[in-house]
């Protein structure tokens, strides 16, 4: 390159109101994933509730206009609208970077090839339930399901798309895994190992109880926990009591706009009272006014002043408010597996004794600096 | 591929920007997006550019010729002609040679 411009894949440039959006575009799904937290059935009712293109598309220019880079198209299953290619092609016509959730299903060798002439400029994530039409369609509970999302596979490998693959870990893929892992080492772009999911959360819209005891019965024995340096460095750097604020974390800097035209503070987070119609409003109010005052909030559960606020552990602990909410239906009810598997690992770390609670440790600056004594 | 070589450009030559590209700018910025394939090296490769670049890329409106930017980016920069035309062409053949202008 001359003098003049600076090529670059991941360009990290001044940082703008809104620099990244997502966009679910439909919560129906044609996989009917024993696991899954949002998905509807493909002919759901629903679809009748479902942001227009020409309302997606509104969306898409006000987060240009905010200097929004990049936008997530997921769902459900986003490639079962079937005005995907026309929001696809505006996305990119204005200048975004699309990142691609889907399960490949649906990618046809005509999609691929408008993959390959019009590049999302970002990586596809596929998500990977079985390495085997058995065990893929028995997740998925869909017969067929895994010779079609090979099919999309092998028409993305055909034309060099770039895509990379997650696999969730169930019981029922368990044996499957180094199978999966070894494919993914060969796919031309896998740079690092493949995501591993085995955190299942349960229904996002807390809509469907026998779903939800569906995937608790799913949720994996925990292994051992993971000790390495990362992770002592992770602790040296963020451990702490996080005292009673209710979001520690970006809460609105990357939103997610539901298939409704609701705008939440992040892909999880369904709370009602959190969401912002983009119907009857803007996106520039919401991310002026809406979201900066939802960070002030604090929290209000006694058991969570009493635990978490308090405890040190909380930057490893998966609790947050959106968790909570499709766990208890509160913002801040503390989550009692989150909990004990973050025990767990600070006592894999020498963080803790067997009996101790991270929210009573008042050396916990001491055990902090130990860590690699202990 | 190499860079046209600058003597090949006639400056006397309208350009503007290619539709297959998008030129954003983003908090004073400028960033340039591929909509098409075989723009960048990869296909995740967008561009950003330096002053003097952007200063150039601005003026490739359809109406302006390589010597009429030339002319006044000289008088804008108070700078040796010969020097502000060898930063033109060169830029220029970047951009060709990368299908981002296209010649009016």
């Amino acid at each position: 390159m001359n003098s003049y411009v600076m090529k670059t894949s991941r360009w990290q440039g001044p940082r703008s109101l809104l620099p990244a959006l997502d966009i679910e575009l439909t919560e129906r799904c044609q996989n009917n994933c024993c696991h899954c937290c949002i998905n509807l059935p493909e002919d759901d009712p629903a679809i009748t509730r479902e942001m227009t293109a020409l309302e997606i598309k509104r969306i898409l220019q006000q987060a240009v206009d905010l200097g929004c880079l990049q936008v997530r198209l997921t769902g459900g299953e986003p490639l079962l609208r079937h005005d995907f290619e026309d929001i696809y092609h505006y996305a990119r016509q204005l200048g975004l970077r699309v990142m691609l959730f889907t399960n490949a299903r649906l990618i046809t060798p005509s999609l691929a090839d408008l993959f390959a002439r019009v590049p999302p400029l970002l990586p596809i994530e596929v998500s990977v339930y079985g390495m085997t039409s058995a065990t893929y369609d028995a997740v998925a509970r869909i017969q067929g399901a895994f010779a079609e999302f090979w099919q999309g596979i092998e028409s993305l490998l055909q034309r060099n798309v770039q895509f990379i693959v997650k696999w969730v870990d169930l019981p029922m893929n368990r044996f499957e895994l180094e199978t999966f892992q070894r494919w993914a080492a060969t796919l031309p772009w896998a740079d690092q190992p493949p995501g591993i999911n085995r955190s299942l959360q349960l229904r996002s819209r807390r809509d469907a109880p026998d779903k939800d005891r569906l995937i608790q019965s799913l949720r994996s024995v925990q292994e051992k926990p993971l000790v390495n340096e990362d992770i002592r460095n992770f602790c040296r750097n963020f451990l702490g009591p996080p005292g009673v604020q209710l979001f520690t974390c970006g809460c609105g800097e990357k939103p997610c706009v539901d298939a409704y035209g609701r705008l939440q503070p992040c892909l999880d987070m369904r709370a009602p009272e959190l969401s912002y119609d983009l119907r009857t409003r803007s996106l520039r109010d919401a991310m002026l006014r809406f979201f900066p005052a939802l960070k002030s909030q604090t929290a209000t559960d006694p058991h969570y002043l009493e635990r978490c606020a308090r405890c040190f552990l909380k930057s490893l602990c998966e609790q947050c408010p959106a968790r909570s909410w499709s766990e208890t239906g509160s913002l801040d009810t503390p989550v009692e597996h989150l909990c004990r598997i973050t025990h767990e690992q600070a006592r894999a770390l020498g963080l803790l004794a067997e009996d101790e609670r991270g929210w009573k440790i008042i050396d916990w600056r001491n055990r902090i600096d130990n860590i690699d004594s202990l | 591929m190499q860079p046209a070589k600058p003597d090949l450009l006639d400056t006397a030559n309208v350009y503007l920007p290619s539709e297959d590209i998008v030129s954003r700018e983003i908090e004073g910025e400028l960033i340039l997006i591929p909509i098409v394939a075989g723009i960048g090296d990869v296909d995740d490769d967008i561009f950003s550019f330096n002053d003097v670049a952007r200063d150039i890329w601005r003026r490739f409106d359809g109406n302006r010729s390589l010597d009429d930017i030339i002319q006044e980016l000289a008088e804008e920069y108070e700078a040796p002609i010969d020097r502000i035309k060898a930063d033109v062409i060169g830029w220029t053949s970047e951009l060709l040679r990368r299908k981002m202008l296209v010649q009016r």
